[in-house]
Protein backbone atom coordinates (compact mmCIF):
# COMPACT_ATOMS: atom_id res chain seq x y z
CA UNK A 1 0.00 0.00 0.00
CA UNK A 2 2.28 2.59 -1.22
CA UNK A 3 -0.37 5.24 -1.62
CA UNK A 4 -1.19 4.79 2.18
CA UNK A 5 2.46 5.50 3.22
CA UNK A 6 2.72 9.04 1.89
CA UNK A 7 -0.51 10.02 3.64
CA UNK A 8 -0.03 11.90 7.29
CA UNK A 9 -1.06 9.57 9.96
CA UNK A 10 -4.13 10.28 11.99
CA UNK A 11 -2.20 8.68 14.92
CA UNK A 12 1.48 7.07 15.39
CA UNK A 13 2.13 4.79 17.62
CA UNK A 14 6.03 4.10 17.88
CA UNK A 15 7.59 1.45 19.96
CA UNK A 16 5.16 1.88 23.06
CA UNK A 17 5.01 -0.56 26.01
CA UNK A 18 2.65 -0.41 28.78
CA UNK A 19 1.62 -2.50 31.53
CA UNK A 20 -0.94 -1.97 34.63
CA UNK A 21 1.73 -2.59 37.19
CA UNK A 22 2.49 -6.17 36.35
CA UNK A 23 4.11 -7.20 33.77
CA UNK A 24 3.44 -5.64 30.30
CA UNK A 25 0.21 -6.03 28.60
CA UNK A 26 2.11 -4.24 25.10
CA UNK A 27 5.69 -4.44 24.83
CA UNK A 28 7.59 -2.45 21.45
CA UNK A 29 4.13 -2.16 19.58
CA UNK A 30 4.65 0.16 16.77
CA UNK A 31 1.76 0.59 14.23
CA UNK A 32 -0.34 3.60 12.30
CA UNK A 33 -3.59 4.44 11.36
CA UNK A 34 -4.32 6.68 8.51
CA UNK A 35 -7.07 8.41 6.76
CA UNK A 36 -9.59 5.72 4.93
CA UNK A 37 -7.68 2.39 6.92
CA UNK A 38 -9.73 -0.04 8.10
CA UNK A 39 -8.19 -2.38 10.25
CA UNK A 40 -8.75 -5.57 13.28
CA UNK A 41 -6.39 -5.91 15.76
CA UNK A 42 -7.07 -9.66 16.98
CA UNK A 43 -5.77 -11.91 19.49
CA UNK A 44 -7.28 -13.85 22.75
CA UNK A 45 -8.49 -11.95 25.43
CA UNK A 46 -5.78 -10.59 27.53
CA UNK A 47 -3.32 -10.11 24.26
CA UNK A 48 -3.37 -6.53 25.32
CA UNK A 49 -5.72 -4.94 22.04
CA UNK A 50 -8.55 -3.50 24.41
CA UNK A 51 -5.60 -1.45 25.77
CA UNK A 52 -4.08 -0.49 21.93
CA UNK A 53 -7.49 0.29 21.35
CA UNK A 54 -7.47 2.73 24.33
CA UNK A 55 -3.93 3.92 23.63
CA UNK A 56 -5.27 4.77 20.41
CA UNK A 57 -7.88 6.36 21.82
CA UNK A 58 -5.86 8.65 24.05
CA UNK A 59 -7.24 7.35 27.87
CA UNK A 60 -3.84 5.20 28.09
CA UNK A 61 -0.87 6.88 28.08
CA UNK A 62 2.45 4.40 27.28
CA UNK A 63 4.82 4.26 29.56
CA UNK A 64 7.41 3.71 26.75
CA UNK A 65 7.37 4.94 23.39
CA UNK A 66 4.78 7.22 22.11
CA UNK A 67 0.95 8.05 20.78
CA UNK A 68 1.05 10.91 18.42
CA UNK A 69 -2.21 12.09 16.93
CA UNK A 70 -2.25 14.46 14.18
CA UNK A 71 -4.12 17.87 15.57
CA UNK A 72 -7.89 18.39 15.40
CA UNK A 73 -8.63 14.70 14.77
CA UNK A 74 -12.25 13.60 15.92
CA UNK A 75 -11.83 10.64 16.92
CA UNK A 76 -14.90 8.43 18.50
CA UNK A 77 -15.62 5.05 20.55
CA UNK A 78 -17.87 2.62 20.57
CA UNK A 79 -17.36 0.43 23.92
CA UNK A 80 -18.46 -2.90 24.04
CA UNK A 81 -22.75 -2.99 25.27
CA UNK A 82 -22.43 -4.47 28.55
CA UNK A 83 -20.31 -1.07 29.54
CA UNK A 84 -23.36 1.02 30.37
CA UNK A 85 -26.49 0.28 32.14
CA UNK A 86 -29.31 -0.22 29.91
CA UNK A 87 -31.65 0.50 32.70
CA UNK A 88 -30.20 4.19 32.41
CA UNK A 89 -33.55 6.73 31.73
CA UNK A 90 -33.07 8.04 28.72
CA UNK A 91 -34.01 7.10 25.20
CA UNK A 92 -32.60 6.71 21.86
CA UNK A 93 -32.22 10.14 20.95
CA UNK A 94 -30.93 11.52 24.18
CA UNK A 95 -28.05 8.90 24.50
CA UNK A 96 -27.35 9.85 20.52
CA UNK A 97 -27.49 13.47 21.75
CA UNK A 98 -24.88 13.28 24.38
CA UNK A 99 -22.17 13.06 22.20
CA UNK A 100 -23.01 16.49 20.73
CA UNK A 101 -21.67 19.42 22.24
CA UNK A 102 -23.84 21.74 24.03
CA UNK A 103 -24.14 25.55 22.09
CA UNK A 104 -26.64 26.94 24.42
CA UNK A 105 -27.38 27.02 28.00
CA UNK A 106 -30.48 25.35 27.30
CA UNK A 107 -30.61 21.97 27.90
CA UNK A 108 -33.00 21.19 25.44
CA UNK A 109 -31.81 20.05 21.92
CA UNK A 110 -32.08 22.58 19.05
CA UNK A 111 -34.09 22.08 16.03
CA UNK A 112 -31.01 21.47 14.30
CA UNK A 113 -29.74 18.68 16.61
CA UNK A 114 -32.73 17.14 16.40
CA UNK A 115 -32.50 17.00 12.90
CA UNK A 116 -28.59 15.95 12.88
CA UNK A 117 -29.48 12.89 14.97
CA UNK A 118 -32.53 12.19 12.85
CA UNK A 119 -30.26 12.22 10.33
CA UNK A 120 -28.29 9.64 11.47
CA UNK A 121 -30.69 7.30 12.99
CA UNK A 122 -32.01 7.67 9.29
CA UNK A 123 -28.70 6.44 7.88
CA UNK A 124 -28.33 3.66 10.93
CA UNK A 125 -31.45 2.33 9.94
CA UNK A 126 -33.13 3.04 13.61
CA UNK A 127 -35.23 6.28 13.28
CA UNK A 128 -38.79 4.26 14.09
CA UNK A 129 -36.79 3.80 17.46
CA UNK A 130 -36.06 7.66 17.97
CA UNK A 131 -37.93 8.31 21.47
CA UNK A 132 -37.82 4.59 22.89
CA UNK A 133 -36.04 3.80 25.79
CA UNK A 134 -33.06 1.96 25.43
CA UNK A 135 -33.56 -1.07 27.20
CA UNK A 136 -36.51 -1.82 24.36
CA UNK A 137 -33.61 -2.30 21.66
CA UNK A 138 -32.39 -5.56 20.56
CA UNK A 139 -28.24 -6.14 20.83
CA UNK A 140 -27.96 -5.42 17.27
CA UNK A 141 -30.08 -2.35 17.57
CA UNK A 142 -28.25 -1.18 20.66
CA UNK A 143 -24.78 -1.30 18.62
CA UNK A 144 -26.49 1.20 15.96
CA UNK A 145 -27.88 3.87 18.25
CA UNK A 146 -24.11 3.28 20.11
CA UNK A 147 -22.60 3.86 16.46
CA UNK A 148 -25.27 6.58 16.09
CA UNK A 149 -23.65 8.20 19.16
CA UNK A 150 -20.40 7.74 18.14
CA UNK A 151 -21.60 9.16 14.02
CA UNK A 152 -22.96 12.12 15.63
CA UNK A 153 -19.77 13.39 16.38
CA UNK A 154 -18.49 13.36 12.78
CA UNK A 155 -15.29 11.87 13.27
CA UNK A 156 -12.63 11.00 10.97
CA UNK A 157 -11.61 8.01 12.89
CA UNK A 158 -14.11 5.37 14.48
CA UNK A 159 -12.66 3.04 17.30
CA UNK A 160 -14.71 0.26 18.10
CA UNK A 161 -13.92 -2.60 21.03
CA UNK A 162 -15.48 -5.92 20.15
CA UNK A 163 -18.16 -4.91 18.38
CA UNK A 164 -19.58 -8.20 17.37
CA UNK A 165 -19.32 -10.12 20.60
CA UNK A 166 -22.55 -11.44 22.29
CA UNK A 167 -24.59 -10.59 18.90
CA UNK A 168 -26.44 -13.15 16.68
CA UNK A 169 -24.69 -13.86 13.11
CA UNK A 170 -27.37 -11.53 11.41
CA UNK A 171 -26.29 -8.46 13.62
CA UNK A 172 -23.01 -9.60 12.98
CA UNK A 173 -23.57 -9.25 9.17
CA UNK A 174 -25.01 -5.93 9.51
CA UNK A 175 -22.77 -4.52 11.71
CA UNK A 176 -20.14 -5.53 9.09
CA UNK A 177 -22.07 -4.20 6.24
CA UNK A 178 -22.06 -0.99 8.00
CA UNK A 179 -18.80 -0.38 8.81
CA UNK A 180 -17.60 -1.21 5.09
CA UNK A 181 -19.99 1.28 3.98
CA UNK A 182 -18.96 4.04 6.43
CA UNK A 183 -15.03 3.22 5.86
CA UNK A 184 -15.83 3.79 2.03
CA UNK A 185 -17.30 7.12 2.77
CA UNK A 186 -13.49 7.93 3.91
CA UNK A 187 -14.03 7.15 7.55
CA UNK A 188 -10.81 5.67 9.02
CA UNK A 189 -11.72 2.44 11.24
CA UNK A 190 -9.93 0.47 13.65
CA UNK A 191 -11.42 -2.23 15.91
CA UNK A 192 -10.90 -5.41 18.18
CA UNK A 193 -12.38 -8.85 17.70
CA UNK A 194 -11.17 -12.05 18.72
CA UNK A 195 -13.71 -13.45 15.98
CA UNK A 196 -11.41 -14.41 13.68
CA UNK A 197 -13.70 -16.30 11.31
CA UNK A 198 -16.95 -14.20 11.45
CA UNK A 199 -14.91 -10.62 11.73
CA UNK A 200 -11.25 -10.62 11.54
CA UNK A 201 -11.15 -12.83 7.64
CA UNK A 202 -13.74 -10.35 6.08
CA UNK A 203 -11.35 -7.10 7.07
CA UNK A 204 -9.08 -5.36 4.51
CA UNK A 205 -6.27 -5.07 7.12
CA UNK A 206 -5.30 -6.76 10.19
CA UNK A 207 -2.73 -6.56 13.46
CA UNK A 208 -2.66 -10.24 15.21
CA UNK A 209 -1.50 -9.01 18.50
CA UNK A 210 -0.24 -10.91 21.41
CA UNK A 211 1.83 -8.39 23.46
CA UNK A 212 3.63 -7.98 20.52
CA UNK A 213 2.92 -7.33 16.91
CA UNK A 214 3.36 -10.51 15.53
CA UNK A 215 2.05 -10.17 12.23
CA UNK A 216 0.41 -7.77 10.69
CA UNK A 217 -1.36 -6.84 6.90
CA UNK A 218 -4.64 -8.49 4.60
CA UNK A 219 -6.06 -11.67 6.15
CA UNK A 220 -4.40 -13.90 3.60
CA UNK A 221 -1.15 -12.96 5.48
CA UNK A 222 -2.08 -12.38 8.95
CA UNK A 223 -4.58 -15.56 9.21
CA UNK A 224 -2.48 -18.44 8.33
CA UNK A 225 -0.73 -21.56 10.51
CA UNK A 226 2.06 -19.86 12.38
CA UNK A 227 0.77 -16.73 13.10
CA UNK A 228 -2.66 -18.05 14.09
CA UNK A 229 -0.71 -20.46 16.54
CA UNK A 230 1.46 -17.99 17.85
CA UNK A 231 -1.37 -15.82 18.67
CA UNK A 232 -4.06 -18.14 20.23
CA UNK A 233 -1.53 -20.57 21.48
CA UNK A 234 -3.38 -22.77 20.54
CA UNK A 235 -2.69 -25.43 17.50
CA UNK A 236 -5.65 -24.17 14.29
CA UNK A 237 -5.58 -25.73 11.07
CA UNK A 238 -6.77 -22.90 8.27
CA UNK A 239 -9.08 -24.10 5.36
CA UNK A 240 -9.81 -21.59 2.13
CA UNK A 241 -13.34 -20.81 1.80
CA UNK A 242 -14.61 -18.86 -1.37
CA UNK A 243 -11.00 -17.01 -1.18
CA UNK A 244 -11.22 -16.53 2.53
CA UNK A 245 -9.13 -18.33 5.16
CA UNK A 246 -11.28 -20.12 7.76
CA UNK A 247 -9.78 -21.29 10.77
CA UNK A 248 -11.14 -24.30 12.71
CA UNK A 249 -10.06 -26.11 15.67
CA UNK A 250 -6.98 -28.57 15.61
CA UNK A 251 -8.56 -31.42 17.66
CA UNK A 252 -5.67 -33.67 17.71
CA UNK A 253 -4.75 -32.78 21.19
CA UNK A 254 -8.52 -31.65 22.93
CA UNK A 255 -9.99 -33.98 25.47
CA UNK A 256 -13.20 -33.10 25.22
CA UNK A 257 -13.09 -34.87 21.59
CA UNK A 258 -11.45 -38.01 23.34
CA UNK A 259 -13.86 -37.86 25.99
CA UNK A 260 -17.07 -37.85 23.35
CA UNK A 261 -15.43 -40.16 21.03
CA UNK A 262 -14.93 -42.59 24.28
CA UNK B 1 -66.10 21.96 60.87
CA UNK B 2 -64.41 25.87 61.33
CA UNK B 3 -62.67 23.87 64.35
CA UNK B 4 -61.09 21.75 62.48
CA UNK B 5 -60.23 24.16 59.52
CA UNK B 6 -58.83 26.40 62.41
CA UNK B 7 -56.70 23.07 64.17
CA UNK B 8 -55.03 22.44 60.50
CA UNK B 9 -54.33 26.01 59.60
CA UNK B 10 -53.13 27.13 63.46
CA UNK B 11 -49.75 26.52 62.93
CA UNK B 12 -49.16 29.31 60.17
CA UNK B 13 -49.68 31.99 62.52
CA UNK B 14 -46.21 30.86 64.11
CA UNK B 15 -43.31 32.43 62.12
CA UNK B 16 -40.93 29.36 63.39
CA UNK B 17 -43.76 26.66 61.59
CA UNK B 18 -43.49 28.89 58.41
CA UNK B 19 -40.15 29.29 58.36
CA UNK B 20 -39.47 25.80 59.24
CA UNK B 21 -41.94 24.86 56.33
CA UNK B 22 -39.91 26.91 53.78
CA UNK B 23 -36.86 24.77 55.02
CA UNK B 24 -38.45 21.75 54.72
CA UNK B 25 -39.95 22.27 51.11
CA UNK B 26 -36.16 23.91 49.77
CA UNK B 27 -34.39 21.17 51.54
CA UNK B 28 -36.89 18.06 49.99
CA UNK B 29 -37.02 19.61 46.54
CA UNK B 30 -32.93 20.17 47.19
CA UNK B 31 -32.01 16.74 48.25
CA UNK B 32 -34.91 15.07 45.31
CA UNK B 33 -33.11 17.36 42.71
CA UNK B 34 -29.23 15.86 43.38
CA UNK B 35 -30.46 12.72 44.42
CA UNK B 36 -31.15 11.81 40.77
CA UNK B 37 -27.44 12.34 39.60
CA UNK B 38 -26.55 10.44 43.28
CA UNK B 39 -28.49 7.35 42.90
CA UNK B 40 -28.04 6.86 39.16
CA UNK B 41 -24.10 7.25 39.71
CA UNK B 42 -24.44 4.68 42.71
CA UNK B 43 -23.11 7.55 45.13
CA UNK B 44 -26.04 6.68 47.97
CA UNK B 45 -23.41 5.75 50.28
CA UNK B 46 -21.39 8.73 49.87
CA UNK B 47 -24.06 11.18 50.37
CA UNK B 48 -24.91 9.07 54.12
CA UNK B 49 -20.83 9.34 54.67
CA UNK B 50 -20.46 12.68 54.15
CA UNK B 51 -23.19 13.90 55.96
CA UNK B 52 -22.04 12.25 58.93
CA UNK B 53 -18.68 13.67 58.29
CA UNK B 54 -20.11 17.22 58.16
CA UNK B 55 -21.36 16.52 61.62
CA UNK B 56 -17.80 16.09 62.61
CA UNK B 57 -17.21 20.12 60.65
CA UNK B 58 -20.23 21.12 62.85
CA UNK B 59 -19.20 19.83 66.53
CA UNK B 60 -15.17 21.11 65.56
CA UNK B 61 -16.21 24.27 64.09
CA UNK B 62 -17.18 26.39 67.47
CA UNK B 63 -14.71 25.25 69.40
CA UNK B 64 -12.19 26.47 66.88
CA UNK B 65 -13.67 30.04 66.96
CA UNK B 66 -15.02 29.49 63.39
CA UNK B 67 -18.76 30.67 62.22
CA UNK B 68 -20.32 26.82 62.25
CA UNK B 69 -21.29 26.60 58.65
CA UNK B 70 -17.96 27.90 57.31
CA UNK B 71 -15.84 25.65 59.47
CA UNK B 72 -18.84 22.69 58.78
CA UNK B 73 -18.78 23.79 54.78
CA UNK B 74 -14.62 23.38 54.53
CA UNK B 75 -15.27 20.34 56.27
CA UNK B 76 -18.11 18.87 54.24
CA UNK B 77 -15.95 20.10 51.14
CA UNK B 78 -12.55 18.71 52.17
CA UNK B 79 -14.17 15.50 53.01
CA UNK B 80 -16.24 15.55 49.75
CA UNK B 81 -12.94 15.64 47.74
CA UNK B 82 -11.69 13.32 49.76
CA UNK B 83 -13.59 11.20 49.09
CA UNK B 84 -13.59 11.92 45.53
CA UNK B 85 -9.69 11.49 45.38
CA UNK B 86 -10.71 7.87 47.10
CA UNK B 87 -12.98 6.76 44.61
CA UNK B 88 -11.21 7.59 41.63
CA UNK B 89 -8.00 6.58 42.43
CA UNK B 90 -8.37 2.98 44.12
CA UNK B 91 -11.20 0.73 43.05
CA UNK B 92 -10.85 -1.23 45.77
CA UNK B 93 -11.51 -0.06 49.00
CA UNK B 94 -13.21 2.95 48.35
CA UNK B 95 -16.20 1.64 50.29
CA UNK B 96 -13.98 1.02 52.98
CA UNK B 97 -12.14 4.20 53.07
CA UNK B 98 -15.21 6.70 52.78
CA UNK B 99 -16.66 4.19 55.85
CA UNK B 100 -13.56 4.87 57.69
CA UNK B 101 -12.85 8.64 57.04
CA UNK B 102 -16.54 9.84 57.21
CA UNK B 103 -17.64 7.45 60.56
CA UNK B 104 -14.62 8.82 62.14
CA UNK B 105 -15.28 11.93 61.76
CA UNK B 106 -18.68 11.28 63.35
CA UNK B 107 -17.15 9.99 66.07
CA UNK B 108 -14.82 13.25 66.75
CA UNK B 109 -17.81 14.96 66.32
CA UNK B 110 -19.57 13.14 69.18
CA UNK B 111 -16.70 12.97 71.32
CA UNK B 112 -16.09 16.87 70.70
CA UNK B 113 -19.87 17.41 71.59
CA UNK B 114 -19.74 14.99 74.82
CA UNK B 115 -16.77 16.43 75.90
CA UNK B 116 -16.49 20.37 75.38
CA UNK B 117 -20.73 21.28 75.26
CA UNK B 118 -22.53 22.71 72.00
CA UNK B 119 -22.34 25.73 71.35
CA UNK B 120 -24.31 24.90 68.07
CA UNK B 121 -27.55 23.48 66.76
CA UNK B 122 -28.63 21.32 69.48
CA UNK B 123 -27.18 17.38 69.56
CA UNK B 124 -30.36 15.60 68.63
CA UNK B 125 -31.61 18.00 65.90
CA UNK B 126 -28.70 17.83 64.36
CA UNK B 127 -29.41 13.56 64.71
CA UNK B 128 -32.81 14.10 63.27
CA UNK B 129 -33.64 17.35 62.07
CA UNK B 130 -35.34 20.29 63.86
CA UNK B 131 -38.57 22.12 63.21
CA UNK B 132 -37.16 24.66 65.96
CA UNK B 133 -34.62 27.01 65.26
CA UNK B 134 -34.61 27.60 61.32
CA UNK B 135 -33.11 31.07 61.34
CA UNK B 136 -33.75 33.46 58.19
CA UNK B 137 -29.92 32.87 57.35
CA UNK B 138 -30.69 29.08 57.02
CA UNK B 139 -32.96 29.98 54.47
CA UNK B 140 -30.90 32.33 52.48
CA UNK B 141 -28.26 29.50 52.69
CA UNK B 142 -31.05 26.67 51.35
CA UNK B 143 -32.09 28.55 48.56
CA UNK B 144 -29.11 29.78 47.84
CA UNK B 145 -27.66 26.16 47.27
CA UNK B 146 -30.50 25.30 45.57
CA UNK B 147 -31.02 27.88 42.73
CA UNK B 148 -27.06 27.26 42.04
CA UNK B 149 -28.02 23.92 41.93
CA UNK B 150 -30.61 24.24 39.44
CA UNK B 151 -28.09 26.46 37.60
CA UNK B 152 -25.40 24.21 37.75
CA UNK B 153 -27.45 21.18 36.47
CA UNK B 154 -29.54 23.52 33.68
CA UNK B 155 -25.87 24.73 32.13
CA UNK B 156 -23.87 21.48 32.45
CA UNK B 157 -26.82 18.97 31.51
CA UNK B 158 -25.63 17.73 28.48
CA UNK B 159 -22.34 16.43 30.48
CA UNK B 160 -23.42 15.95 33.55
CA UNK B 161 -26.12 13.46 31.89
CA UNK B 162 -23.33 12.08 29.57
CA UNK B 163 -20.89 11.18 32.42
CA UNK B 164 -23.23 9.66 34.67
CA UNK B 165 -24.16 7.57 31.86
CA UNK B 166 -20.99 6.78 30.13
CA UNK B 167 -17.99 8.34 31.71
CA UNK B 168 -15.53 6.40 29.19
CA UNK B 169 -17.50 7.93 26.27
CA UNK B 170 -17.94 11.03 27.85
CA UNK B 171 -14.29 11.21 28.00
CA UNK B 172 -13.59 10.38 25.03
CA UNK B 173 -15.87 12.80 23.40
CA UNK B 174 -14.09 15.94 25.08
CA UNK B 175 -16.41 16.14 28.44
CA UNK B 176 -14.19 16.88 31.43
CA UNK B 177 -15.40 13.95 33.85
CA UNK B 178 -13.18 14.40 36.71
CA UNK B 179 -14.53 18.01 36.39
CA UNK B 180 -18.14 16.94 36.42
CA UNK B 181 -17.46 14.32 38.88
CA UNK B 182 -15.60 17.28 41.23
CA UNK B 183 -18.53 19.62 40.77
CA UNK B 184 -21.25 16.95 41.63
CA UNK B 185 -19.13 16.26 45.20
CA UNK B 186 -19.21 19.95 45.39
CA UNK B 187 -22.99 20.25 44.64
CA UNK B 188 -23.75 17.49 47.02
CA UNK B 189 -21.64 18.40 50.16
CA UNK B 190 -23.05 21.92 50.04
CA UNK B 191 -26.38 20.57 49.77
CA UNK B 192 -26.03 18.16 52.77
CA UNK B 193 -24.84 20.95 54.65
CA UNK B 194 -27.54 23.45 54.17
CA UNK B 195 -30.36 21.08 54.41
CA UNK B 196 -28.70 19.35 57.66
CA UNK B 197 -30.39 21.28 60.57
CA UNK B 198 -33.91 20.46 59.23
CA UNK B 199 -33.64 16.88 57.96
CA UNK B 200 -30.51 15.49 60.88
CA UNK B 201 -26.95 13.43 59.52
CA UNK B 202 -28.67 10.28 59.72
CA UNK B 203 -31.90 10.83 57.90
CA UNK B 204 -30.04 12.99 54.70
CA UNK B 205 -29.30 10.03 53.02
CA UNK B 206 -33.00 8.98 52.94
CA UNK B 207 -34.15 12.01 51.32
CA UNK B 208 -31.65 11.75 48.33
CA UNK B 209 -32.53 8.00 47.49
CA UNK B 210 -36.24 8.02 47.79
CA UNK B 211 -37.84 10.41 45.63
CA UNK B 212 -35.08 9.65 42.46
CA UNK B 213 -36.34 5.85 43.03
CA UNK B 214 -40.03 6.79 43.58
CA UNK B 215 -39.27 9.06 40.38
CA UNK B 216 -37.61 6.73 38.48
CA UNK B 217 -40.59 4.05 38.93
CA UNK B 218 -42.60 6.63 36.89
CA UNK B 219 -41.09 7.88 34.44
CA UNK B 220 -38.20 6.34 31.90
CA UNK B 221 -37.26 10.30 31.06
CA UNK B 222 -33.99 11.72 32.42
CA UNK B 223 -35.35 15.12 32.11
CA UNK B 224 -38.98 14.42 33.29
CA UNK B 225 -37.39 12.24 36.86
CA UNK B 226 -35.69 15.52 37.49
CA UNK B 227 -38.10 17.49 38.00
CA UNK B 228 -40.76 14.46 39.75
CA UNK B 229 -37.79 13.71 42.05
CA UNK B 230 -38.18 17.53 43.17
CA UNK B 231 -41.31 17.73 43.30
CA UNK B 232 -41.74 14.80 45.24
CA UNK B 233 -38.94 15.75 47.40
CA UNK B 234 -40.76 19.05 48.08
CA UNK B 235 -44.34 17.63 48.68
CA UNK B 236 -42.36 15.52 51.03
CA UNK B 237 -40.75 17.98 53.02
CA UNK B 238 -44.04 19.72 53.29
CA UNK B 239 -46.12 17.54 54.80
CA UNK B 240 -43.65 15.59 56.82
CA UNK B 241 -42.41 19.26 58.30
CA UNK B 242 -46.02 19.69 58.98
CA UNK B 243 -46.57 15.97 60.59
CA UNK B 244 -43.67 17.30 62.52
CA UNK B 245 -45.38 20.26 64.30
CA UNK B 246 -48.66 18.25 64.88
CA UNK B 247 -47.22 14.77 66.11
CA UNK B 248 -44.15 16.50 67.80
CA UNK B 249 -41.37 14.06 65.89
CA UNK B 250 -38.51 15.26 65.11
CA UNK B 251 -38.99 16.84 61.39
CA UNK B 252 -36.00 14.50 59.51
CA UNK B 253 -38.14 11.49 60.80
CA UNK B 254 -41.66 12.44 59.33
CA UNK B 255 -39.81 13.59 55.83
CA UNK B 256 -38.19 10.30 55.35
CA UNK B 257 -41.55 8.33 56.43
CA UNK B 258 -43.76 10.82 54.34
CA UNK B 259 -41.06 9.45 51.24
CA UNK B 260 -41.19 6.06 51.99
CA UNK B 261 -45.30 6.48 52.46
CA UNK B 262 -45.40 8.05 48.67
CA UNK B 263 -43.11 5.17 47.67
CA UNK B 264 -45.42 2.53 48.60
CA UNK B 265 -47.73 3.78 47.13
CA UNK B 266 -46.22 4.08 44.14
CA UNK B 267 -45.22 0.74 44.67
CA UNK B 268 -48.48 -0.63 45.08
CA UNK B 269 -50.12 1.56 42.08
CA UNK B 270 -47.08 0.06 39.81
CA UNK B 271 -46.59 -2.72 40.93
CA UNK B 272 -43.55 -4.81 40.71
CA UNK B 273 -43.10 -3.29 37.22
CA UNK B 274 -41.99 0.02 38.46
CA UNK B 275 -39.91 -1.67 40.83
CA UNK B 276 -38.05 -3.58 37.97
CA UNK B 277 -37.08 0.22 36.58
CA UNK B 278 -35.35 0.88 39.48
CA UNK B 279 -33.26 -2.37 39.49
CA UNK B 280 -29.71 -1.67 39.00
CA UNK B 281 -30.18 1.51 38.70
CA UNK B 282 -27.05 2.29 39.69
CA UNK B 283 -24.95 -0.47 37.92
CA UNK B 284 -22.11 0.77 35.79
CA UNK B 285 -20.15 -2.26 35.77
CA UNK B 286 -17.41 -2.01 33.26
CA UNK B 287 -18.01 2.27 32.72
CA UNK B 288 -17.65 2.36 36.67
CA UNK B 289 -14.29 0.36 36.45
CA UNK B 290 -12.72 2.37 33.57
CA UNK B 291 -13.84 5.46 35.43
CA UNK B 292 -11.11 4.45 38.03
CA UNK B 293 -8.09 4.07 35.65
CA UNK B 294 -7.50 7.64 34.74
CA UNK B 295 -5.27 8.89 37.14
CA UNK B 296 -6.53 11.75 39.51
CA UNK B 297 -5.28 15.10 39.10
CA UNK B 298 -2.54 15.54 41.83
CA UNK B 299 -3.18 18.42 44.17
Amino acid sequence: MTSVSATPPLVDVSHVSFGYGGPAVLADVSCTVVPGQFTGIVGPSGSGKTTLLKLLLGTQKPQHGAVRRASGVAVSYVPQLETVNWNFPVTVEDCVLMSRKARSWNPRPSRAERAEVAEVLERLGIADLTHRHIRELSGGQQQRMFLARALVRRPQLLLLDEPTSGVDVQTRHEVLHLLDDLNRDGLAIVLTTHDLNGMAAHLPHLIALRQRIIASGPPEDVIVPGVVEQVFGARMEILQHLGMPVVVDSMEDDPARRMSAS
Amino acid sequence: MNGIVQTLLDPFQYQFFVKGLVAAVLAGALCGLIGVFITLRGMSYIGHGLSHAIFGGYAAAPLLGVPIILGAGLWGLASALAINAVTRRHRIGADAAIGVVTTASFALGVALLTKFGNKGPAFDSLLFGSINGVALADLWLLAGVFVGTVVVFTVLYRQLLFSTFDPEVARVSGVNVGLMDTILMVVLSMSILATLSIIGVTLVAATLVIPPVIARMITDSFARMLWLATVIGLACGAVGMYLSYQLEIPSGTTIVLTNAAVFLVVLLVKGARGLRSTAGMDEHTDASVTSFEVPAVRA
